[in-house]
């Protein structure tokens, strides 16, 4: 069951990526790193552990899942787009004069966003919000909240995290997407963020670290943690940014990636074919 | 419709417990409205909300931010939230929060800042605002309200909750003099037209409406024939009455307890100029200054925001010094 389970997700994360490189090249540049980063994140809570509905997306039952990271939008919008919210043609307008999908996830435009992110820090009060709210109104939904390494540097995640740890918001799940790097280099030469397991964990978090693309270790924590009562809970989640592609790994400036040389545009594609392949493969071959 | 009251001299009840009132009064209508306070619950009187409806108030600690983030948050599960901190610190400090998880996700935010400008007294310049409107004007769809007495503060916290958005209520916490008999309604975006005048119209709001009167009283007493709007919804203005006034009087003077620069004297002349009316125009407010620590009295006085000074100032733009 769990093999062809996770199959699945090593399909659905080929066919995410795809989206996304596909998203990035047609734009001509684009956030690429963090949105990688996040591909296998995002393919098993919106694949195995979130109650959601694709034809129902305002549906009361719903998990919410907030990308406080909102910089990674392309990985949000491709998954919902596999999952099916909206056309995977739609996804061409991205960034486009008038779309519904500008760079950073917006509630008001995109079917099956519920939280509007982009300036770092907030969509952590944001989430703490809904999942107090939830609590209050005695709902059993989940909220998940992602929050990028980088944006650590931001104070307002540090007050949402002491927020949600006094008030044991065990319906909320914070994941860290620990991928090393932010804009302007390594997270550690930046801003250096130290060891971010023991800084939740001081700040009242029952705290795992994941690997990042271990789609099964990545499941397993979460439906673990969904079950964990009466505390405030983190994944730091091991990435790579850029994480799925080598050439992309490899590319030090890689949050923000420009298609404008041949290497770049051979590369994409490159990548491109090798993700079809993934996407095409037969269940049996697996 | 609202009418006067009979006697300008007595105070009605502080303006804080106007709001927790009305807030506790919106709770037993509806369980969905919930008051967030950062840590101030003793001096709001949130803390009473607290005693009374406990599942209803949510302490947020000193996090401004995080508490207008959480509000917004909690707004998207259908609560109707209202959040207090003293005014610089519900408007300057979390701007940006009050932009993205706020207005521009048309999240709902029902923001009191107390104590602002003068009103806030010993605790000095770095808990003064003078530019909270000035900064919250510009953003879009934004609902600014100077409450003038406890009645008006008592309906403007009601009406909020009867509307999607964010919404900023300007108001001292302690006691201030009535203007408005009990039972008064107002509009929000419609400036109540208290007198009309010839010469003079004075378009003021918050409790400087009851100085405003104040100096009516003195100038009629000398001949003048002086209109005065209490344009508590600074935004969004009503344009429409300030055209209609104002094309009927001479000397048009904006009076408020704010900057000159982008609150309401901002808003009114760029009324003016734009439909060309051309009366003689002033803003009166703060010149561009820093606050400091004194009385509120002190501040009033240093600051030029007395009935004393609103008069002399439309004396002099009359030539009749």
């Amino acid at each position: 069951m769990r093999d062809t389970k996770i199959a699945g997700l090593e399909k659905m994360a080929a066919g995410v990526r795809y989206d996304i490189l596909n998203m990035l090249l047609k734009c001509g540049a684009g956030h690429l790193g963090g949105s990688f980063s996040i591909v296998e994140l995002l393919c098993v809570l919106y694949g195995s552990q979130m109650n959601h509905d694709p034809a129902n997306p305002d549906w009361s039952g719903r998990d919410y899942l907030v990308l406080s990271k909102g910089h990674a939008g392309p990985a949000l919008y491709a998954t919902l787009a596999h999952q099916g919210y909206f056309a995977h043609d739609q996804l061409d307008t991205l960034n486009c004069g008038g779309t519904d999908f500008p760079s950073h996830p917006d509630r008001l435009k995109t079917i099956g966003v519920d939280v509007t992110t982009g300036s770092l820090g907030q969509g952590t009060s944001q989430a703490a919000g809904v999942a107090y709210g939830l609590k209050l109104a005695k709902r059993d939904n989940h909220v998940y909240l992602i929050v990028g390494d980088g944006e650590l540097n931001e104070g307002q995640c540090w007050e949402a995290f002491q927020f949600i740890a006094h008030y044991r918001l065990d319906n909320l799940v914070v994941i860290i997407d620990d991928n090393k790097k932010q804009l302007d280099g390594y997270t550690q030469d930046v801003m250096n963020p130290f060891d971010i397991a023991k800084k939740m964990e001081a700040f009242g978090f029952y705290t795992m670290k994941v690997k990042g693309d271990d789609l099964e270790a990545i499941d397993l924590a979460v439906s673990y943690l969904r079950r964990v009562g009466s505390t405030a809970k983190c994944i730091v989640l091991d990435t790579v940014k850029g994480q799925g592609i080598g050439y992309f790994e490899e590319l030090m400036d890689n949050h923000s990636v420009k298609f404008d040389s041949q290497e770049n545009q051979k590369a994409a594609k490159a990548a491109l074919d090798e993700l079809e392949k993934l996407m095409n493969r037969e269940a049996e071959n697996v | 419709m609202f009418e006067l009251t009979e006697n300008r001299n007595t105070k009605g009840r502080e303006l804080r417990t106007s709001v927790v009132e009305s807030i506790l009064e919106l709770i037993k209508e509806n369980d969905k409205v919930v008051a967030l306070e950062a840590d101030l619950g003793g001096a709001s009187y949130f803390n009473k909300i607290n005693k009374a409806a406990p599942h209803n108030f949510i302490q947020m600690g000193i996090q401004e931010a995080n508490m207008v983030g959480v509000a917004a948050g909690i707004s998207i599960v259908g609560y109707v939230p209202f959040v207090h901190t003293f005014a610089p610190f519900a408007t300057r400090r979390v701007l940006d929060q009050i932009f993205m998880s706020g207005s521009y996700s048309k999240n709902t935010i029902n923001i009191y800042g107390s104590d602002p400008g003068y009103c806030v007294g010993t605790n000095g310049g770095t808990h003064t605002s003078f530019e909270d409107v000035a900064l919250l004007r510009a953003i879009p769809e934004i609902v600014i309200c100077d409450g003038a007495d406890d009645t008006q503060v008592a309906w403007i916290v009601k009406e909020f909750a009867k509307m999607e958005g964010v919404h900023y209520l300007r108001a001292n916490r302690k006691a201030v003099r009535d203007i408005y008999k009990a039972g008064s309604s107002f509009q929000i975006g419609k400036g109540n037209l208290i007198f009309e005048g010839k010469d003079v119209l004075i378009i003021s709001a918050g409790e400087l409406v009851s100085d405003a009167l104040d100096a009516r009283d003195i100038l009629e007493a000398q001949g003048y024939s002086v209109g005065v709007i209490d344009m508590f919804t600074i935004k969004p203005l009503d344009e429409k009455l300030i055209i209609e006034q104002a094309a009927k009087a001479k000397i048009v003077v904006t009076f408020e307890n704010h900057s000159v620069i982008g609150g309401l004297g901002s808003a009114v002349g760029e009324v003016i100029v734009e439909n060309r009316l051309n009366p003689i125009f002033k803003r009166i407010g703060v010149e561009d200054k820093f606050g400091q620590v004194g009385s509120p009295d002190f501040l009033k006085e240093k600051y030029g925001l007395t009935s004393k000074r609103l008069v002399k100032e439309i004396k002099t733009l009359s030539g009749k010094m």
